[in-house]
């Protein structure tokens, strides 16, 4: 027993070291995988507090840019107003709408918060932006992440009070469906960790014909983001021998570097989305079963 | 300014710099991170014992984690260089003379070549060890080796510059401090 005491006491720095690595090493595999941890929620309101401060410096910086941007996408917006149009149709005539909801408009399927960027790297594998709405204001996980340009930044994966943890599409763990513009192929967006210029498009089939400049949209099948939002255009074309696919990369049409402000959509049938695909996996797995 | 406030600001001043000004450059190449923080670590006192410089070392990582939101990541590279510190020191300087006479670990305490071998076997580690760790995760064994020589590389030279710009006053150990 003396002798535990005596070896306990003559290695106590080792053993201390050992303890803070493994315990270290157990918060980096832990909290990693599992993007819902609460260190992250904590460390969001810390940090967020800093960064907002921080950011608020870092704004008159970009203010040119920003506003030349806001400008251009009002402009847009502007263009599309009903009063830019006369109506042609001579056999028009005023009817009383009885209906309550408005038909022409139909339901609402997205929803846009806009959003601030408090933090935001390029320089790591993994990056993250910070942005100043969280659960208060609505914003869950997975909500799409979209610039002011209507471009795709990433998306969230982790909320707090105040401040939402965004993955950027420039994190080698990140997967975005999207599919090409001209012939409605899908594929996927990853990220190699190399270039924060570009991303990769995989699981295009090497039969569809692709030219540098083409557009990449989201997909149309996606839960998440809402369709054909751009994320950038072919910058190169290769094909990978092992396989049928192609691989391309991608210009992204974000500038990550300088991401200002942002939208986070929401989907509002999401729920419903993914209740269906549920039930649907069910109940072909309950009518699989008496065929036996 | 006693030692604990001094550190205190200087923890402070190291992780702003490192969140705001070194993660936020411009990306120059995907294999250079200029680290900078861990020379908080480095310039720990001498009087701070092992078992201290540990929980310090954990306490710098931790904090920067938490802006970097990699939990454990740089804590357990911080934690593995604050425990090698001890021994590399005893091995670069004689006892009697440097550990008594200044209170932390500096050119001058140490003289150039010893403190330059410090400075680049601790950061060789650190990087070595944070690098390993992103490497399980993700990568190639080539982009891992390229990574570490090039980031150790950015770092010397910032720390070296760091060095230059502020030379920190001489402190001797006397019995009136």
């Amino acid at each position: 027993m003396r002798n535990i005491f005596l070896f306990i006491r003559r290695y106590f720095t080792f053993i201390a070291f050992v303890l803070l690595q493994v315990f270290a090493l157990w918060m980096l595999f832990k909290f990693n995988k599992l993007h819902h941890a609460a260190f992250l929620g904590v460390a969001n309101e810390v940090t967020g507090t800093v960064n907002t401060q921080v950011d608020k410096l870092d704004d008159y910086f970009h203010q040119g840019e920003e506003n030349q941007r806001v400008h251009r996408m009002n402009d847009s917006l502007l263009n599309l107003l009903q009063s830019n149009f006369t109506k042609t149709d001579t056999a028009q005539r005023l009817v009383t709408d009885s209906v309550m909801v408005d038909t022409v408009k139909g339901v609402r399927r997205y929803l846009w918060r806009d959003a601030k960027v408090v933090y935001n790297t390029v320089n790591s594998d993994k990056n993250y932006l910070q942005i100043n709405r969280g659960s208060k204001f609505g914003i869950r996980d997975d909500m799409a992440v979209l610039n002011s340009d209507g471009a795709v930044v990433g998306y969230v994966i982790n909320v707090s009070p105040n401040f939402s943890s965004v993955m950027s599409l420039l994190h080698v763990q990140s997967s975005v469906s999207a599919s090409l513009k001209k012939t409605g192929d899908a594929g996927t967006i990853e990220w190699d960790g190399k270039d924060p210029r570009f991303v990769l498009l995989r699981g295009i089939a090497k039969s569809v014909e692709v030219k540098t400049g083409d557009t990449v949209l989201t997909s149309r099948y996606s839960y998440n983001f809402p369709a054909d939002k751009m994320i950038g255009t072919v910058a190169q074309i290769s094909s990978d021998p092992a396989s049928g696919f192609y691989n391309l990369r991608i210009r992204t049409a974000v500038n990550f570097r300088n991401i200002q402000q942002v939208f986070v959509v929401e989907n509002l049938q999401r729920e419903e989305q993914l209740q269906l695909s549920r039930d649907t996996e069910k109940k072909v797995e309950q009518q699989k079963k008496p065929n036996r | 300014m006693s030692d604990l406030v001094k550190n205190i600001f200087r923890l402070a001043v190291f992780i702003l710099v490192q969140v705001y000004v070194l993660n936020k450059i411009p990306f120059l190449h995907r294999f250079i991170v200029p680290y900078l923080y861990f020379l908080f670590v480095l310039w720990l006192p001498f009087s701070v014992s092992r078992l201290g410089l540990l929980l310090v070392g954990f306490l710098a990582g931790l904090t920067l984690d938490y802006f970097t939101t990699t939990p454990g990541l740089h804590a357990a590279a911080c934690v593995l260089i604050a425990y090698a510190r001890p021994f590399i020191i005893n091995l670069l300087i004689p006892k009697d003379t440097a550990e008594f006479n200044y209170r932390e670990p500096s050119p001058r305490a140490m003289g150039w070549a010893p403190y330059s071998l410090y400075i680049f076997v601790l950061t060789l580690l650190h990087h070595t060890y944070l690098i390993m760790l992103e490497w399980l995760d993700f990568g190639t064994f080539l982009d891992f080796l390229i990574k570490v020589l090039a980031t150790t590389g950015i770092s010397l030279l910032l720390i070296f510059t760091t060095e230059l710009l502020f030379p920190r006053k001489i402190k001797f150990r006397t019995n009136t401090a």
